[in-house]
């Protein structure tokens, strides 16, 4: 059996793409059979962070109407022989993920992969309460501002009533907290939320800090999911992130300012 | 940041404590909203439209809270501010 994880937040643009690329590929890399699914059913994206836009043919919503078979819909990865992408339509409106297509492609997945990715749209229409509902894990994307911590809050109550797990009465999702585009610097000098006051107010378990970083914005533009740059801070956390995800503890990096030469205080950077 | 930023930064409020604040005020009134059953808003509507017929009341005056205990029990509590007679 498979672990179906939901990468999640309610708001908008926080990074669940980014999030969901990052941690399927880390899984990957790691050995472990994964696949990434879209579920922004209209706005598909998942495949241009993934680099594999121009390989899309068929996609969820024709597996799910029988149009085409899964194995005509899975993209293989270029980088990972483990891991695979399903993505979103582009043209059918958002009714046409239901309950029983969506349960049973996972189905069907569950018996070839150790993990299933569901990149979760915005909002809480039909499709990210189809992107949740299955889920084993949800990864709650949060930034550490206002609104955002509002939304990540209220999808949590959604996770709690409104999943399969909650609804059979079985074990709730296990759900932890992903923050992203962190600034320790705007953090000491009091102009963002702290990892602690996040935690404080969402009262879950941290997976992971993903500092704010140019290297995201270069790994969307080149289609490479910003973990396989090793060398980038971003790319790092999520690395840590997926080790956490797979049960070792290690401690946080990048939640403090890193130290500035004598210059720089002077000068400015 | 340059050092002429260390003598205005000095003067700017920390906005994160105010953002901490007000998140845990609207979350804890979230979450109190969490398990209550989809005609809970309306039924606390009519209720104040009910009270307002006999007393003049604003709507911030009540609050109507769905308490939920461990053990299936569910309390409607309702708490009215009387304006002080004259």
């Amino acid at each position: 059996m498979a672990q179906i994880i939901v990468v999640t937040s309610g708001k908008g643009g926080v990074g669940k793409t980014t999030s969901s690329a990052a941690i399927a590929t880390g899984l990957a890399i790691r050995g472990h059979k994964t696949v990434v699914i879209d579920f922004d059913i209209g706005l598909r994206n998942l495949d241009l962070i993934m680099g594999c836009e121009r390989r899309v043919v068929y996609d969820f919503v024709n597996v799910i109407n029988g149009e085409s078979n899964l194995n005509q819909a899975l993209i293989k990865d270029k980088r990972s022989e483990n891991l695979y992408v399903l993505p979103a339509s582009q043209t059918r409106d958002k009714d046409a993920l239901t309950r029983e297509g969506v349960g049973k492609v996972l189905d069907e997945l569950s018996k070839d992969f150790e993990y299933i990715v569901c990149d979760s749209p915005a909002g809480i229409e039909t499709g990210a309460l189809m992107a949740l509902y299955f889920a084993d894990v949800a990864i709650v994307t949060t930034n550490p501002e206002v609104s955002s911590v509002r939304d990540s809050d209220r999808i949590l109550g959604i996770l709690q009533s409104k999943s399969r797990r909650a609804e059979q009465n079985l074990e709730p999702i296990k759900e932890y907290l992903l923050l992203t585009r962190y600034s320790p610097t705007r953090v000491k000098n009091g102009e963002m939320l702290s990892v602690a006051d996040v935690e404080e107010i969402l009262a879950i378990k941290l997976l992971g800090v993903i500092p704010e970083s140019q290297a995201v914005l270069r790994a969307s533009n080149s289609g490479v999911p910003v973990i396989m740059d090793q060398e980038s801070d971003a790319g790092q956390a999520y690395g840590d992130t997926v080790s956490r995800l797979l049960g070792e503890e290690i401690p946080l990096r990048f939640v403090t300012e890193e130290k500035k030469g004598l210059l720089k205080r002077i000068f400015g950077s | 940041m340059s050092i002429l930023d260390y003598f205005r930064s000095s003067k700017k409020a920390n906005t994160a404590t105010v953002a901490k604040e007000r998140l845990q005020i609207i979350v804890a009134h979230q979450r109190g909203e969490r398990g209550a059953p989809d005609y809970f808003p309306l039924m606390k509507q009519e209720i104040i439209a009910v009270i307002r017929k006999y007393v003049h009341i604003s709507e911030e005056q009540v609050s109507v809270q769905l308490e939920q205990n461990d053990d299936n029990l569910s309390v409607l509590e309702l708490n009215v501010t009387l304006p002080e007679r004259n």
